[in-house]
C-alpha cells in the first residue's frame, strides 16, 4: 500500500495503465489515508463514498482532490461556507469535466477559506485544517484543503484557486508545487467566483511534472466562458526537458525587503545559485510598483466579492434563515447575516464601499489604473529578463490563531503573490528549502502564456534541489 | 381640472425584448418562454446559479446595432457590459448585467432621434441612448402589487434580451408617448427583431413632471396603450396636489393596471446607487464598421419609407398610409388585401373607417383577429359585384374579424342575401305605398319624400333589397301615379 502512495500522479497514472495497479487498489489507499490522518488534518469538506464512473483515460484511476469553490455536478460544494452549506450543484465545472473526462477520480472536496477569503484557511466556516509538517500550524490558503491533501498523500494532486496566491501560499506552506496559470488560460466556468478579474484554477502537485500534466488536461479554450483565451493547446511535459543555459534571471529586491524571514531569503538565494551553475544568469531587479500592489489588489478583489457575493440571498438555493420575516429584505438580510462569516462581511462591506459614488474614482477606479501601472512594470522587466524569482510568502507557515485577529497581518502574507494576480502572469511555487522544518517556496514568474519556461526552470531547480519533501508523519 | 398640456415633460425608457433571437443574451436557454411551466426554461447561468458565466449574445448586439442605425443614432467602436448592483426580488444575482455610460464607457449606441405624427403636425423626438441588459424574472402577485400575500418568482423571463431605449423629455402629453411607443414598436417590427404583439415584449417606464415640478417616475407600464392611461392618471394626481399647494414629492411610483392609478412603493426617496462596474467575465466588445456595414445593407423597408411608397404607389391620402403603416401587420394586411382585391384607395377606406374600428371595439390586434386578407377582400369582392349591400358588409365585418368565416358563409348562414325578386319588392313597395298615403302625396313633386319612401322599403327588408330595383319600383310607381291624375 506504501507503494501506491508514494507514486506521482505520472507515476500511478502509467501503472495503471500498463495494469500494475488496479484502479481500485488506488482508491482504496488514498480512501485508508483519508480515515488516518484527516481526522486531524480536515482537508476535506466532503468525501465523496460513490463508486467512480469507470472512464478510461490518460489519468484514470487517478485519486484528486478538488478545492470545494469549484462545482461538482450531485457533490455538494459549499465554499467552506455556510451559506452554501447543503447547494449540491446541476453541474460540473469545466477543469472537473476535463479531469472526469481524462479517467481522474474526484475523492472530494477539499477546505478552504471561506469563499477563498483568507490566507490559513482559518476562515472556513466548518474547521481549519492543520499542516502535515506540523500539526500547530496553518496549511496557508485559501486552498489549504487542496495542499494539505496533496501533501499528506491523502490525494495524488489537487486542484486549487488562485486569486491573489492562494494556490502558491499554501503550496509553499505544505512543500508541494502550485501554479497559478496565465489569466484566461484554464476556463474559470463553475469556479464561484471571489473576485473574478482575478482569479485562475491551478494544479496543487507532488511535483513539477505532475503539474505539467495536470496542465495538459485541463487547458484548452472553452465557449462557456467568455474570457477564456484562444490559445492553441500546448504539451506542458515537453518543456520538462529544456536547460536554462543563457536564461537571464531577475531577482526583485523588493520581494527580499524588510519583513521578509532570513532563512528565507537563504533558500531562495541558493536557488538563484543553483540556476547560476547550470548556466543562467542573474541580476537583481526593481519593480517599483510592488508597494502598492497590496491595496491595490485588496481594493479590486473586494469590491468584485460585493457584486458576486450578492446573488446569495436563500432565494433559489442555498441556505434560507429559519426564522426570515415577513418581507424579502428581512429575508435577505437574515439569511446572510447568519450565512456568511466576519471576514466574509468585512470584505463585502469594504468592497460595497469602494464602489459607491463618490468613492468609486478614488478606490476600484484608482485601483484599474494602478493595475496597468504594476502590468507596465512587469512588460518592462520581461524585456531585461526571461522570469523573475523570489520568495512565494514571507515567512514560512505560521501557528494557528496567530494572524486571525489581525486581519492586516493576515493580508501580508499575500505581499508577494497578489501583484502576478494584478498584472494576469503566470507564477509557480515550487519547495526550495526548509526553515525551522517548515518547507519555503520559491516563486518563478514569467510573460503571459510562458507558463513552459516557468516548468523548464521549476524542473531544474526542482531536480537540482533534491529535497525530501515528505512530511515526518507520512514518512 | 384642466389638462393643459403646454407645461407637461415626459421621457421614456423603453424597454424591448428582442423577440426574434432564439436564445436569452447570455445562455442557451430558449426565448420562447411564454406560455411555459413557471421556472421551467432556465439553467444555472439565468438562475444565477455559483461559478456560472454569461457568454453575450452575438445577434442581440447585430439587432441593437440595426435598431441604432434606424433611430439615426451613433453606433460605437467599442462598449462594455456593467454591473448594476442592487437587491430586489426579480434579480437571480442580485445585480444586472446591463451598460453604463461615463467619461470611460460608452453603450451601445448613442443619440439619435425619431419622428412621430401628431396630428398633422411631425414631431421630433430626440433619442438618448441605447442599451442592451437582461430581463429580470417576472414576478405574480395575487391582487394588487400592495396588497398580494406573496410574491412569487418565475425566471423563465429572466435574462431575455432586452433593448433599452431611453429618449430626451421631448414628449408634451400622453398622446405623444403613445405615438411614439407605437412608432418605434412599427419600426421594430419592420426590422423583424420583435415581436410586439406579445404579451410584455414592450414595456416602459415613464419619466413625468408638470409646471417645471419634481419629476416622478412611473414603472411597471406593460404596453402603449397603459402609457397613455398611466400619464393622464399622474397628469391630474399632479395637479392636484398643486392646486392643494402641496409640492409633488420625488419618487418612483408603480401604475396599478387592475385598479388604474399609480401607488407610491415607498421606496426611500434617495438616488439609487446601483455601484456600476465593469463586468469582469465579459470582455469589451468591439463593433467593426464591417459589421455596421452588413447591418445597414440588410436594413429593410422602414414604416416611414413604405407610408411614403403606400401614399406614391396606391394613391391613398398621407394620413391613411401613416396609420396603416403603424404596425407591420396592418400594413401587410393591406397590401396582401389590395393583392387580392385589386383597388387599394377601397381596401384603405375599408380599413381605416371599418376594419379599424371592429378591432378597436374588440381589443384585437390584427394578429390576433381571425380575418385574412383573403376573407376581407373576399367581402369587398361581393359588395363589388352588388352580391351585398356595403351596410351589409358593415354589418358582416365583426364576424369575420372575430370567426375567420368568409363573407359568403356569414351571408348564407344569416340569410342576408340580397333581394332582388321583383315579384317579392313590388309587394313589399305596395305595402309601404298604403301605410305611408301622406308621404306618396308628397313624393309625387317633392324628391325628399321619395328617398324617404324607399329608406322604408329597405328597412322592411333589413337592408337586403337591391337599392336599384326597389329605386325603379318606386319611381315607376310615382310616375303612373302622377299620370293617372
Amino acid at each position: 500500500m506504501k507503494g501506491i502512495l508514494g507514486l506521482t500522479l505520472y507515476e500511478l497514472s502509467m501503472a495503471i495503465r500498463n495494469g500494475d495497479v488496479e484502479r481500485g487498489e488506488a482508491l482504496e489507499a488514498y480512501q485508508s489515508q483519508i480515515v488516518r490522518h484527516d481526522g486531524l488534518l480536515r482537508a476535506f469538506i466532503t468525501v465523496d463514498d460513490r463508486p467512480p464512473a469507470p472512464v478510461r483515460g490518460e489519468i484514470h484511476g487517478a485519486p484528486l482532490a478538488i478545492k470545494d469553490n469549484m462545482c461538482t455536478k450531485g457533490l455538494r460544494t459549499t465554499c467552506a461556507s455556510r451559506i452554501l452549506e447543503s447547494y449540491v450543484p446541476p453541474y460540473d465545472s469545466t477543469v472537473v469535466k476535463r479531469l472526469r473526462e481524462a479517467g481522474g477520480v474526484i475523492l472530494g472536496k477539499a477546505n478552504m477559506d471561506e469563499f477563498a477569503m483568507g490566507s490559513s484557511t482559518e476562515n472556513s466556516a466548518f474547521f481549519p485544517s492543520r499542516n502535515p509538517w506540523d500539526p500547530e500550524r496553518v496549511p496557508g490558503g485559501s486552498s489549504g484543503g487542496s495542499a494539505v491533501a496533496v501533501a499528506a498523500r491523502m490525494a495524488v494532486a489537487a486542484m486549487g484557486s488562485d486569486t491573489g496566491g492562494s494556490v502558491r501560499c499554501p503550496a509553499a506552506f505544505c512543500g508541494t508545487v502550485g501554479l497559478k496559470p496565465t489569466y484566461g488560460l484554464l476556463s474559470r466556468f463553475g469556479l464561484v467566483a471571489f473576485a473574478n478579474s482575478l482569479e485562475q484554477i491551478g494544479p496543487l502537485t507532488r511535483d513539477v511534472r505532475d503539474c505539467a500534466l495536470v496542465m495538459n488536461l485541463v487547458t484548452g479554450m472553452d465557449e462557456m466562458d467568455g474570457t477564456s483565451l484562444d490559445h492553441p493547446k500546448e504539451d506542458y511535459l515537453s518543456y520538462l526537458e529544456g536547460g536554462v543555459k543563457g536564461l537571464r534571471v531577475g531577482v526583485p529586491s523588493e520581494f527580499l525587503g524588510e519583513g521578509t524571514d532570513e532563512g528565507v531569503k537563504k533558500a531562495v538565494w541558493r536557488s538563484v545559485e543553483l540556476l547560476e551553475g547550470l548556466g543562467a544568469s542573474w541580476r537583481e531587479a526593481s519593480l517599483p510598483t510592488l508597494k502598492y500592489a497590496l491595496p491595490t489588489y485588496y481594493i479590486t478583489a473586494m469590491s468584485e466579492a460585493s457584486s458576486n457575493l450578492a446573488r446569495y440571498d436563500g432565494i433559489r438555493y442555498g441556505t434560507r434563515c429559519e426564522d426570515d420575516g415577513d418581507d424579502w429584505t428581512t429575508s435577505y438580510s437574515r439569511t446572510r447575516g447568519a450565512g456568511f462569516g466576519p471576514e466574509v462581511k468585512r470584505r463585502i462591506i469594504l468592497g460595497t464601499f469602494a464602489l459607491s459614488a463618490g468613492y468609486y474614482e478614488g478606490y476600484y477606479l484608482k485601483a484599474l489604473k494602478v493595475r496597468t501601472l504594476i502590468r507596465r512594470d512587469f512588460e518592462r522587466l520581461f524585456r531585461d529578463f526571461d522570469v523573475l524569482v523570489g520568495p512565494t510568502t514571507p515567512t514560512v507557515a505560521f501557528r494557528l490563531g496567530e494572524r486571525v485577529s489581525d486581519p492586516l497581518a493576515m493580508y501580508l502574507t499575500d505581499i508577494d503573490t497578489v501583484t502576478i494576480n494584478l498584472a494576469n502572469i503566470p507564477a509557480i511555487s515550487i519547495p526550495c528549502g526548509f526553515v525551522g522544518g517548515m518547507p519555503v517556496g520559491l516563486q518563478i514568474m514569467a510573460p503571459p502564456l510562458r507558463e513552459g519556461r516557468i516548468l523548464t526552470v521549476a524542473k531544474r531547480v526542482e531536480e537540482g534541489l533534491r529535497l525530501d519533501l515528505r512530511p515526518p508523519m507520512v514518512r | 381640472m384642466g389638462l393643459a398640456e403646454n407645461d407637461v415633460v415626459i421621457g421614456l425608457e423603453v424597454h424591448c425584448q428582442l423577440t426574434s433571437l432564439r436564445t436569452k443574451l447570455f445562455c442557451g436557454c430558449s426565448s420562447r418562454y411564454r406560455g411555459k411551466e413557471p421556472n421551467s426554461n432556465v439553467c444555472v447561468v439565468c438562475l444565477g446559479h455559483p461559478g456560472s458565466l454569461p457568454k453575450p449574445n452575438r445577434r442581440a448586439i447585430e439587432c441593437a446595432v440595426m435598431t441604432g442605425l434606424a433611430l439615426k443614432s451613433r453606433v460605437v467602436e467599442q462598449t462594455s457590459f456593467y454591473r448594476k448592483n442592487y437587491f430586489y426580488v426579480d434579480m437571480s444575482k442580485n445585480f444586472q448585467i446591463s451598460m453604463y455610460e461615463t467619461g470611460s464607457s460608452e453603450t451601445i449606441c448613442e443619440g439619435g432621434q425619431l419622428e412621430i405624427n401628431v396630428g398633422p403636425q411631425r414631431k421630433r423626438i430626440r433619442i438618448t441612448r441605447l442599451q442592451l441588459e437582461e430581463d429580470p424574472a417576472r414576478l405574480v402577485h395575487i391582487g394588487p402589487i400592495d396588497l398580494s400575500p406573496y410574491t412569487l418568482v418565475d425566471y423563465n423571463r429572466a435574462g431575455m434580451a432586452l433593448l433599452e431605449i431611453v429618449t430626451e423629455p421631448d414628449m408634451s402629453s400622453p398622446k405623444e408617448a403613445r405615438l411614439f411607443l407605437q412608432k418605434l414598436r412599427s419600426i421594430m417590427e419592420h426590422m423583424g427583431v420583435f415581436d410586439g404583439g406579445l404579451e410584455g415584449a414592450m414595456r416602459c417606464d415613464a419619466n413625468i413632471s408638470i409646471r417645471g415640478g419634481n419629476r416622478v417616475e412611473i414603472k411597471n407600464i406593460s404596453s402603449f396603450k397603459e402609457v397613455e392611461k398611466a400619464l393622464y392618471f399622474e397628469i391630474s394626481r399632479q395637479r392636484g396636489m398643486h392646486q392643494k399647494g402641496m409640492g409633488v414629492v420625488r419618487e418612483t411610483r408603480h401604475w396599478d393596471e387592475i385598479r388604474k392609478v399609480t401607488i407610491s412603493l415607498r421606496e426611500k426617496e434617495e438616488e439609487h446607487d446601483y455601484r456600476y462596474f465593469p463586468e469582469p467575465d465579459i470582455v469589451p466588445l468591439r463593433i467593426s464598421a464591417a459589421l455596421v456595414e452588413r447591418v445597414a445593407k440588410g436594413m429593410p423597408e422602414l414604416p416611414d419609407a413604405r407610408a411614403e411608397r403606400f401614399a406614391k404607389d396606391y394613391g391613398i391620402p398621407a394620413y391613411d398610409a401613416a396609420v396603416l403603416t403603424g404596425e407591420k401587420p396592418l400594413a401587410d394586411f393591406f397590401e396582401a388585401s389590395t393583392k387580392i382585391f385589386g383597388d387599394a384607395k377601397t381596401v384603405s377606406n375599408w380599413m381605416m373607417g371599418d376594419l379599424l374600428g371592429v378591432l378597436h371595439d374588440k381589443d384585437f390586434e390584427i394578429k390576433e383577429a381571425k380575418i385574412t386578407p383573403e376573407t376581407f377582400g373576399g367581402m369587398l369582392q361581393l359588395i363589388k359585384d352588388g352580391k351585398i349591400s356595403g351596410k351589409i358588409g358593415k354589418i358582416i365585418l365583426p364576424e369575420l374579424v372575430v370567426s375567420g368565416k368568409t363573407a359568403e358563409q356569414v351571408v348564407r348562414e344569416r340569410d342576408m342575401g340580397r333581394i332582388s325578386d321583383r315579384g317579392l319588392l313590388d309587394r313589399v313597395v305596395d305595402e309601404v305605398f298604403e301605410e305611408n298615403a301622406a308621404a306618396v302625396e308628397d313624393a309625387l313633386t317633392d324628391d325628399n319624400a321619395v328617398n324617404y319612401l324607399i329608406g322604408h322599403v329597405m328597412r322592411k327588408t333589413k337592408g337586403k333589397a337591391d337599392p336599384q330595383i326597389v329605386n325603379g319600383t318606386v319611381r315607376e310607381r310615382l310616375k303612373r301615379r302622377r299620370g293617372q291624375r
